[in-house]
Order: structure tokens, then sequence, then C-alpha cells
């Protein structure tokens, strides 16, 4: 049995996991440019999916929620810590989850053993460890897999690995970028069911492109381009969006299409 | 609490987690809450009991999960996962410079090969570490709470355990002073560190490396003369520089847990 610590029974003392206000990230130095540019944005518990053309920031985001990637201006509070004054960032840490676009692992690990490793990495408690680890590859169903090296897995399967370690620690925060990747329709579709099962206990922000994800497993829909917020509803409300003139084979794809054919700050929204 | 215990049936019920009413379930519990005999006819089922007393000493044993190779654990908590190769290489380095010098073949034996690559050691060590350049998995590892000062500490000691006595085995051969490559050796490592809090680990490492090749290596070659910054007079200054990068490290790890 897992002891409960007095941190989870607490009650929540803030109203959003993820709040950012006019959060600007530069990227590329001195002669960057502004990969999220006066981003507000509000997300609590439930499945977010991050949807937004290629070079829209969403990376850039997510690094700056993994706490890897520094805010240049405004502010971001991740579950009640405001960032940027490196208060509190450790015991903060170890609520997140993340999963990069492109992680690198160790080829000579075999899967248990990377994910006990991120798992001390994430300083979880040494006794809590192995059977931690072994529920996460259960629920990536990777778990008659966990002694083969890392090396000998196909690529889905390193993405599994990926999103166990990712899951390892229960976090609250969950941020995964392009977890589809690499995943066959069956995966897809058991991935999707766990992320419903994780978005009860946490705030999960999925970025992909694509728009098939988002409508299956989200229950909202966060849209970006330019580094700006250009629409935050339902998957339903995005298809509502679109109209049979845009370009798209389903409704939340011309939704899609409509919305960044209006473009940031000349719509509406 | 007035006389109103629950019924024989009712409490049954209620142990065996059954389908009771809302308020009566809130008024057993409530009732148990206050009144102890009624919490010693719940008492569990002396089999139970008994299943339970034999059961705990033996799960206290019994691993929970197959265990991973825990030699790597130990080794990973404190090495990166990377660093193999480099320590290898360091191990090697050490040992071409000891064949060198006594072969005395690096200016007829006027200078010491050992000495001059002592200081550079760890620091290829540390660089090698930590970095996105060299760890694949930099990038997770960043996001964790080890990640920063409290992983890259555990990876210098550990670069440190290797380097520290290649060394004293090569200065034992060519009979050089323990001072004279001890000190810069660790204090150069200080600054790896106390630099890289600044402009970050890769870079303060070939700061640091560049430095020392042009400053010091290219010199003594060029002259064939031990530089006096490696005289034994010169202790001081490298014990100066050594405090000089533990305060910085000292700092900047107070601030750090302070706001932690």
């Amino acid at each position: 049995m897992r002891a409960v610590g007095a941190e989870e029974v607490a009650p929540t003392s803030h109203p959003w996991e993820i709040q950012a206000d006019g959060l600007v990230v530069r990227v590329g130095g001195r002669r960057g440019r502004n990969a999220v540019n006066e981003l507000t944005l509000r997300l609590g518990r439930g499945v977010h999916g991050l949807l937004g053309p290629n070079g829209a920031g969403k990376t850039t985001l997510i690094r700056t929620l993994a706490t890897v990637q520094k805010p240049s201006a405004g502010s971001l509070s991740l579950l009640g810590t405001p960032l940027g004054r490196a208060t509190g960032l450790r015991p903060l840490r170890r609520r997140l989850g993340y999963l990069p676009q492109h992680f690198g692992y160790y080829k000579r690990f075999t899967v248990r053993e990377f994910v006990e490793y991120l798992a001390w990495l994430k300083e979880m408690p040494p006794e809590a460890i192995p059977g931690a680890v072994q529920r996460a590859l259960e629920k990536v169903g990777l778990a008659d897999r966990a002694d083969d090296r890392l090396k000998t897995l196909s690529g889905g399967m390193v993405r599994r690995a990926g999103i166990a370690q990712a899951i390892v620690n229960d976090p609250e925060v969950l941020l995964l970028d392009e977890p589809t990747v690499g995943l066959d329709p069956a995966q897809r579709l058991s991935f999707r069911e766990l992320v419903a099962e994780l978005g009860q206990q946490a705030c999960v922000l999925i970025s992909t492109h694509l728009v098939e994800d988002v409508a299956a497993a989200c229950t909202d829909v966060v849209l970006v381009s330019e580094g700006s917020l250009v629409f935050q509803g339902t998957p339903a409300e995005l298809a509502a969006a679109g109209t049979t003139d845009h370009v798209g084979d389903s409704p939340i794809e011309r939704g899609y299409t409509a919305l960044l054919s209006a473009g940031p700050g000349r719509s509406g929204w | 609490m007035t006389a109103h215990h629950p019924g024989e049936q009712l409490l049954r019920q209620y142990v065996r987690g059954d389908d009771v009413p809302a308020d009566q379930l809130w008024a057993v519990e409530a009732h148990l809450e206050s009144c102890a005999p009624c919490r010693g006819r719940l008492a569990p089922d002396p089999i139970a009991e008994q299943v339970w007393a034999d059961l705990a000493p033996v799960l206290d044993r019994t691993p929970q999960m197959p265990p991973a190779r825990s030699w790597l654990r130990h080794v990973s908590h404190w090495v990166s996962p990377v660093a193999g190769p480099w320590l290898a290489m360091i191990l090697l380095v050490t040992a071409v410079a000891v064949a060198l010098d006594q072969a005395g073949s690096v200016a007829r034996g006027q200078i010491s090969l050992v000495l001059l690559v002592a200081p550079v050691l760890p620091v290829l060590g540390v660089a090698a570490s930590w970095g996105r350049a060299m760890d694949p998995a930099h990038e997770l590892t960043a996001a964790t709470p080890r990640a920063g000062l409290p992983l890259v500490f555990r990876r210098t000691v550990a670069v440190l355990a290797v380097v520290v006595p290649g060394l004293l085995v090569a200065s034992q051969l060519t009979g050089a002073s323990l001072t004279q490559w001890m000190l810069p050796c660790l204090a150069f490592t200080t600054c790896t560190l106390a630099l890289g809090g600044l402009i970050g680990i890769t870079r303060a490492a070939i700061t640091l490396i560049a430095g020392w090749a042009a400053g010091i290596v290219l010199p003594t070659i060029a002259l064939s003369r031990t530089s006096v910054a490696l005289d034994v007079a010169a202790t001081p200054v490298w014990a100066a520089v050594l405090a000089a990068g533990l305060i910085v490290i000292a700092v900047r790890f107070r601030t750090q847990s302070r706001s932690s």
C-alpha cells in the first residue's frame, strides 16, 4: 500500500494548475525572437490539447512550463508557485512530469532502469520507486519488455518508455510534447485512454499537430499561433468555428483552419 | 452520547461496506468515533489478525518488484551515465603523460607533462558529466528536481574519485610533489563549477582549458622550463584560487537552497 503524504491530502490553494499572464519567452540569444509572445493562459485539471502550426511556439511553451526554459517577461505560476525568482523550484519539479519532443536516452539502460533513474532524479522516496516504476510501465503496456535494453526497442516503444518516465511520479502537471509520434493506431487508442484517466487527477497538456488526437482525447483545446493564444475552448467550440468553406476533412480541422486564417489579433478571440 | 448504539445487523453491514443509506452510514460513523465499546464490536476477526501477524514480517523481506542491477543504480546516482568513456580517457591521458615523463622525451625531461595535464583532467570530466552536448537525456534531466548544483556536485565527486587516484599514482611514479598538482587540480575543478553557474559548465570548461593552454602550457613548452605557476612557491596562490571558487559555490548553493 502507498503511504499518503500530508502534501497530497492538503487542499489546493491555487485556482489554476497553470497560470500565465503576458508570458514572453525569447529564444536564440540577443538576436532571437519571441517564441512565446504575450501569452495569457489558464489551465486547470483535465486534458488540454495544444494545437498550432509548426513554429507556433508550442515546444517553447512546453519547455517553459517544464521549467527548462526561463521566461523573459510576464508572470507564470505552476501549482500556485510563481516561477522566475527560482523560489521553490525544487519541490515544484517533484510534481511535474515532462516528455520532450526529442528525448535522448541511455541505450545501455533497460526500460526499468531508465524509468527508475528518472524516478530517482525526481527525488521520489527510494522505497516507493520499484512499485511506481512497475505501475507506470503497466500503464503504458511495457511491463513485458521492462528488462530489455532500450536500444532493442522500436521507436513507438521508446516513446512509451518516455511516457512512463513522465507519469512515474504521479505528476500534478503533465506536459507531453508530441507524445503520439511513432505510435501505431492501436497504441494511440490506448494512449488516449491513459490520458483521459490521468486528466481526472492532473492537468495534462499535450502538444500535437494531429487534430484527431485532440478531438478524441482532449476536454479542452488551446490553439496558438506565432506565440500567442488564438483560441481556447472545447473541441466542439473549435469545430463550430469552421464552415464548409474552410479547408479540412473534419469539422475540427475546418475550425482549426478558420481560426488560424483569421489570425491572432484580427479575430475576436 | 446517548445510548442509541447501532444494531448488530447495521454494524455488520457497515463493516462489510454494504450499501447503507447515507444518513445511517454517517450516524454509525459519528457514533463509532465517540463510543469505544462499539468500536470494540468492530474488532477484526481473530483469524484475520493471525494471518496478518504471520504475513507482516515476510512482507518486509519480500522484494515487491524484481530489482534492477543494483550496481548500476549505485553508480548512476554518482556518475553521469555517459561519462564512462571520458573517465577511461582521463586515466589513459594520465598514463600517457607518465610514460612520456619517464622516457624524458618532452624537452629532455626538463618539464613534467603530468603537472601540465593535472588541472585540465577534472575539468574535462566535469564538462563531460553535465551539458546538453554530452548528455543525450539532458532535456529530461534538466526538468527534474535534482538538476543543477545537486547533480553537478555528485558527478564532480565521481570525476575527482577517478582523477585524483590516477594522478596520485602518476605523481608517485614521476616524483612530483602532492601540492604541486593537487591544488591546481582542485582549484580548476571549483573554478569550473563557480564559473559554470554563470556561463554554463561547458563554456566554463572551454574557457578554463583554453586559458590554461595559452597561459601555461604553451610558454612552458616554448621555453622548455616549468612555469612559475607550477612551482612550489605558487602554492598560496592556488590555495587562494581554490578558496575563492569554494566561496562562490557556497554562496550560490545557499541562495539556491534557501529559495527551494
